[in-house]
């Protein structure tokens, strides 16, 4: 469906995309991961044929550079923080909706998928982030495009609306959309991708699935536990017996734990007669390099 | 390849965001005061005195359009493009089954239109009050006058849009279309005088380089259309009515039509480009 061959992408005297080269099947979630700068919106800005670039792409057989508006229309594509013109979404929608070729018919069903409809007379310049997410996923949809094209879509979001739009695109790829997103979120890659492309300072790191990406990238889930404070000596011995590295964070402690073994350090402190009052669990790279207190 | 269906699509989006624009909206009322205005203060009695009223109050238009449609169009022509890149508006069109001609052409046609329908406001009010006053002795080169504003309009639009084409920021761009403006309209007049005064420029010199700016080729060819010579521009219009006759106007015309078409054909090859081009390290 995606097919990419030495793209590389070079700004002046930098090279955003160097000799990359992916193929993406019909029916997959593929997250593009990497930090800032490792290239990921230069190669999704690649894919929709909005800049050139060396090497072949094509997208659903067609040629990204020779035909970039054909290989445009079969993407639905969402930014990271979609900007609009200052209509309200049902004349926003409209105008893509004409300018997609799609019958007026259509507009509805769509604002009703993203849960837009009560909001339709609202300016877009009144929305909040989340609904100008939903928005633009409305749009993307318009044209019942067989690849969506997400570029950090949750990155300005909320928990509980990055929720609900994870959700939303997890239904469109189990419905049969292909879909590639660009993320440095590992609870999203996890719950969304089926593939991930690590991207790093331009170049195509390796491919995983996503369950190995934390062992890969020498990242960790953290599981923060939290345990009264009369047993905090008790579970910090019973940590280190077992040979566990742990953070101390005020009343909860910061374990880091590997993909298939997320629970050992319940049952070590369950074995320890230690009461767990709650636990939950952190992408780790979010407290990698962070200051976090030990007691 | 074009889709004329994606630039009507754009270019009626471009069109209604115009004329809801607050500074389009002040200006068009401003422009079609003043134009009113100019043309109530003709007072007809006699014909010798109705001519020469009717030429006072077209003379006065044509100053008035002089001043006013480069600053309109050489503005909003900048900014209109300039805003949506810098706001973010551009990138997103752009991801859609659209192409950079189609975009660039619909936005020109649709701020074109906008101020087509300025222009033929002012005129229109205008041409009202000179008829009501039986003050319009030709309607046809009333007429023609509205046509080379349009085609001024046109030709600062197109710079305007040249302007947007390299400049990623509102202020820039409007920056550039004010100094623009002020070239044009007076600096570049100055230069010329100061010019001629220092060189002693020969007459056909002093010609070619006033008729280079498109405000002057407006202004030879509307005071030809309304007073049929150009005595009154001195030896420069002296000159050009005797060498070129009656092909002056057909040339102006062409003149006029060269800097509609150049400039925006520049913008279009430059818009373009730009895909391949990187400003500060991001591609827009």
């Amino acid at each position: 469906m995606i097919v990419a061959n030495h793209l590389t992408k070079r700004y002046a005297k930098t090279t955003a995309l160097d000799d990359v080269t992916f193929t993406i099947e019909a029916g997959e979630s593929v997250a593009l991961w990497g930090e800032n700068g490792a290239g990921k919106t230069t190669a999704i800005r690649c894919l929709l044929g909005v800049q050139g670039f060396e090497g072949d792409l094509t997208v659903n057989g067609v040629s990204v550079r020779k035909a970039g508006k054909s290989a445009r229309a079969v993407i639905g594509y969402v930014p990271q923080e979609a900007k609009f013109y200052d209509l309200s979404i049902i004349e926003t929608v409209r105008f893509y909706a004409k300018l997609k070729r799609v019958a007026t018919t259509r507009i509805m069903p769509v604002l009703e998928q993203v849960q837009l409809t009560q909001h339709q007379y609202k300016r877009v310049s009144m929305l909040s982030g989340g609904m100008k997410q939903r928005l633009a996923l409305a749009i993307a949809l318009l044209a019942d495009p067989p690849i969506l094209i997400l570029d950090e879509p949750t990155a300005n979001l909320d928990v509980a609306a990055q929720r609900d739009f994870i959700r939303t695109i997890k239904i469109l790829n189990q419905a049969g959309k292909t879909v590639v997103f660009s993320s440095h979120r590992l609870d999203e890659v996890l719950v969304l991708a089926s593939r991930v492309l690590v991207l790093a300072g331009g170049k195509l790191s390796f491919e995983c699935l996503p369950h190995e990406l934390t062992d890969k990238l020498g990242l960790h889930r953290w599981l923060r536990i939290w345990v009264n404070p009369t047993h905090h000596q008790d579970m910090r011995q019973a940590l280190d017996e077992n040979g566990f590295r742990y953070q101390m964070n005020g009343h909860s402690v910061f374990v880091p734990v590997a993909g298939n073994e997320k629970g050992v350090p319940l049952w070590t402190l369950q074995q320890a007669n230690i009461p767990i009052e709650d636990f939950d669990f952190v992408s780790g790279e979010l407290l990698i390099g962070q200051d976090v207190n030990h007691d | 390849m074009i889709d004329f269906r994606n630039i009507r699509i754009i270019a009626g989006k471009e069109l209604r965001d115009s004329l809801r624009n607050r500074w389009f909206i002040v200006f068009t009322i401003a422009f079609a005061g003043l134009a009113l205005a100019l043309s109530g203060l003709s007072q007809p009695s006699g014909t010798q005195l109705q001519l020469a009223s009717y030429n006072r109050t077209a003379a006065s238009l044509v100053n008035l359009v002089l001043l006013f449609i480069p600053l309109i169009s050489l503005t909003i022509g900048a900014t209109n493009l300039a805003g949506d890149r810098e706001v973010g508006t551009l990138t997103y069109l752009l991801a859609q089954p659209v192409n950079r001609v189609e975009v660039l052409l619909s936005k020109y046609i649709g701020v074109a239109g906008a101020l087509f329908t300025t222009l033929t406001f002012g005129f229109g009010l205008a041409g009202m009050v000179l008829a009501l006053q039986g003050n319009i002795q030709d309607a046809g080169g009333y007429l023609f006058t509205v046509i080379l504003a349009y085609l001024l309009a046109l030709a600062m639009l197109s710079l305007g849009f040249l302007i947007a084409t390299f400049s990623f920021r509102i202020a820039t761009a409007l920056g550039g279309a004010l100094f623009l403006w002020l070239f044009l309209v007076f600096i570049g007049d100055l230069g010329i005088m100061g010019t001629v005064i220092a060189t002693q420029m020969p007459v056909d010199a002093i010609f070619w380089v006033t008729v280079l700016n498109p405000l002057q080729m407006f202004k030879f060819s509307s005071i030809l259309t309304i007073q049929a010579n150009l005595d009154v521009l001195g030896p420069a219009g002296l000159y050009a009515t005797s060498q070129f006759g009656s092909s002056l106007l057909p040339l102006l015309l062409v003149g006029l039509l060269i800097w509609i078409v150049i400039p925006l054909g520049f913008a279009l090859f430059l818009f373009m480009r730009q895909e391949k081009l990187v400003y500060k390290g991001v591609a827009k």
